[in-house]
């Protein structure tokens, strides 16, 4: 087929592709473009073009800063510490779910637990400062009614990484059942009905069956949990946390707003977004070679 | 029979932690309402958990009466609209093209997209080209930025190989255009995953904070969310008072607070049961992309 037969019978779907393409190149290139701050003594007046090279000098100066240490410390920590606590509950949620023999009951804790993935990290925080406060909050509430002080869940920077991670799981755990769940469908009932006859009770089934029946699914997801390692979303640190506990809640992302948005040094905050994204991307790419090497896939 | 004995143990060990599990997920929702129906002076006292005491709907009669909030709430609504339209439209008229196995350039476009999956300016030159667009603090900077994402773009285009390519090739014999064969045949058939798409899109902007709260200054281009954030954190008293002359920023009680939060989360609450099954697929569809 000569081109023109061809565009003749395919420009509509060109003709389509025109808008879209255009809107990565301005929306996802156009950024990329833009990376050039770093390298630059960047201000509006000048634009990106005429802005003075200045090499690395913005990168010595990041190395420099003792808040970037801290920050970076303190991203790598959180995410950790989630990796702990956020990562088992939903296996553990989900393992708890498909042993319900209730339907009724199962769906309605499933719609249940699903809720706070939808409730915007705003409003989450807004709660979470209404049921952690000290002067009225539930859980001093609670805390004072068994006899005991009140606990700085939001003010005392250990009590607040507490509160991070707990806040973590009550967002996160519902929905990330979904996928076990749905790994879990694929388990050969067959193999519990000749477990029972062979005498093994509920919990040696799980160990036995449902657990490995999982495996894939968690190695999996654990890989990607570890490349993403250095990534870290704004809203949750941003509105959990308070300039009290500005020490464990002030992570890479937070940082980049409060020195390029808030302070206007942008050259410095696109040095610290460059060194995250590049970071970032060697970690992604080390998890789904790992991948490929432990499970024969690739995550990517 | 031991172990018939064993196994009802574990039933209701499972059932009574899970519907532990359920209530404590349920139980800060029961807190921030109760506190919004409550008296300042019982929860200043310690005295409201999940039940209102000395109940009264003062601080709901206050939102409901306050201008801003209630603009708040209409501005999010339209923008929401405007960006789950305009990006279905976007990520549809790129998904049909790239579905087609023999398009030329195909590998290659997917290429440029994919990349933007892995690798992103960063937050400051977005900005700055935001601003540079000039579209800092107007609708067009929530709305642009986000238009096609490229993992929702990838669940379409799976969605789209799995059409049957004979329907398509038939309604292309008959001599319909590639448009026509778009709207006619294949959205009819992508209803399911259409939905499920719109609906990921629209919670994403209903929620979304961080581009708010970097882009707009202007208070009557607050969304629902930066207008709640200034009210929870409290530390733009003044400015508000200034700009919007409403007494209702002035002192900012617990109740007030609550009912705020409430008034916010109500929307999502009164779609999601309805919804529920729409976005459990969409998670599917992402899962077995693979």
């Amino acid at each position: 087929m000569s081109m023109t037969v061809y565009l003749r019978r395919y420009w509509q779907l060109y003709a389509l592709l025109v808008l879209p393409l255009a809107y990565f190149l301005v929306f996802k290139y156009g950024p990329m473009y833009g990376i050039q701050i770093a390298f630059k003594d960047f201000n509006f007046f000048q634009g990106i073009n005429g802005s003075e090279w200045i090499g690395l000098e913005a990168f010595k100066e990041v190395f420099g800063m003792r808040d970037f240490y801290i920050t970076l410390r303190n991203t790598l920590m959180l995410n950790g510490l989630d990796l702990l606590v956020s990562f088992p509950a939903p296996l553990l949620l989900a393992i708890m779910l498909y042993e319900l023999k209730s339907i009724w009951f199962k769906k309605l804790s499933q719609t249940i637990l699903y809720i706070p993935h939808f409730i915007s990290w705003v409003i989450i925080g807004g709660i979470v400062s209404q049921v952690f406060g000290t002067q009225s909050g539930m859980v001093n509430n609670f805390i004072a009614g068994l006899g005991f002080g009140e606990i700085p869940f939001l003010l005392d920077k250990h009590y607040w990484l507490f509160t991070y991670l707990i806040v973590g799981v009550w967002q996160s755990a519902g929905w990330g059942t979904i996928i076990y769940l749905a790994a879990l469908t694929g388990i050969n009932k067959e193999l519990f009905e000749a477990a029972e006859v062979d005498g093994a009770g509920r919990l040696k089934r799980i160990w036995h069956i449902t657990v490995p029946g999982l495996k894939p699914t968690i190695i999996t997801l654990l890989i990607i949990n570890l490349g993403h390692m250095i990534s870290i979303g704004f809203e949750r640190p941003f509105n959990i946390g308070n300039t009290a506990v500005r020490e464990y809640a002030d992570v890479l992302s937070t940082f980049v707003y409060r020195v390029g948005l808030q302070s206007g040094q942008y050259t410095i905050a696109t040095v610290v977004g460059l060194f995250q994204a590049v970071v970032g991307l060697v970690f992604v790419l080390g998890a789904n070679y790992a991948s490929k090497k432990l499970t024969d896939e690739s995550i990517l | 029979m031991r172990a018939h004995t064993a196994n009802r143990v574990f039933d209701t060990v499972n059932i009574i932690v899970l519907a532990a599990g359920v209530l404590l997920c349920l139980a800060p929702f029961f807190h921030i309402i109760a506190i919004s129906l409550s008296s300042k002076e019982a929860i200043l006292s310690g005295k409201v958990s999940l039940f209102p005491v000395a109940f009264n709907l003062e601080a709901y009669n206050q939102v409901i009466s306050d201008a801003s909030m209630i603009r708040s709430l209409g501005f999010t609504v339209l923008l929401t609209c405007a960006f789950t339209l305009s990006c279905m439209l976007m990520t549809i008229a790129a998904g049909y093209p790239l579905s087609k196995r023999n398009l030329k350039g195909r590998k290659t476009f997917m290429f440029v997209i994919v990349i933007t999956m892995f690798f992103s300016g960063g937050v400051i030159p977005e900005y700055v080209l935001v601003r540079n667009l000039h579209l800092l603090d107007s609708m067009g900077a929530l709305i642009f930025p986000g238009l096609i994402n490229p993992f929702y773009l990838i669940i379409l285009i799976t969605f789209f190989h799995n059409i049957p390519s004979s329907l398509e090739e038939s309604a292309e014999i008959d001599g319909s255009s590639h448009f026509r064969t778009l709207v006619s045949i294949v959205l009819p058939l992508s209803m399911p995953v259409i939905a499920t798409l719109s609906l990921f899109y629209a919670v994403g902007r209903w929620n979304g904070f961080t581009d708010t709260l970097m882009y707009i200054t202007s208070p009557e281009l607050y969304p629902l969310q930066l207008k709640l954030y200034q009210l929870i954190q409290n530390n733009l008293i003044n400015d508000l008072v200034q700009q919007e002359g409403t007494q209702f920023v002035r002192l900012m009680p617990e109740s007030l607070k609550a009912a705020s939060v409430v008034f916010a989360t109500v929307p999502i609450l009164l779609v999601y049961p309805w919804l529920q099954r729409y976005f459990v697929s969409g998670v599917m569809l992402g899962a077995v992309k693979g």
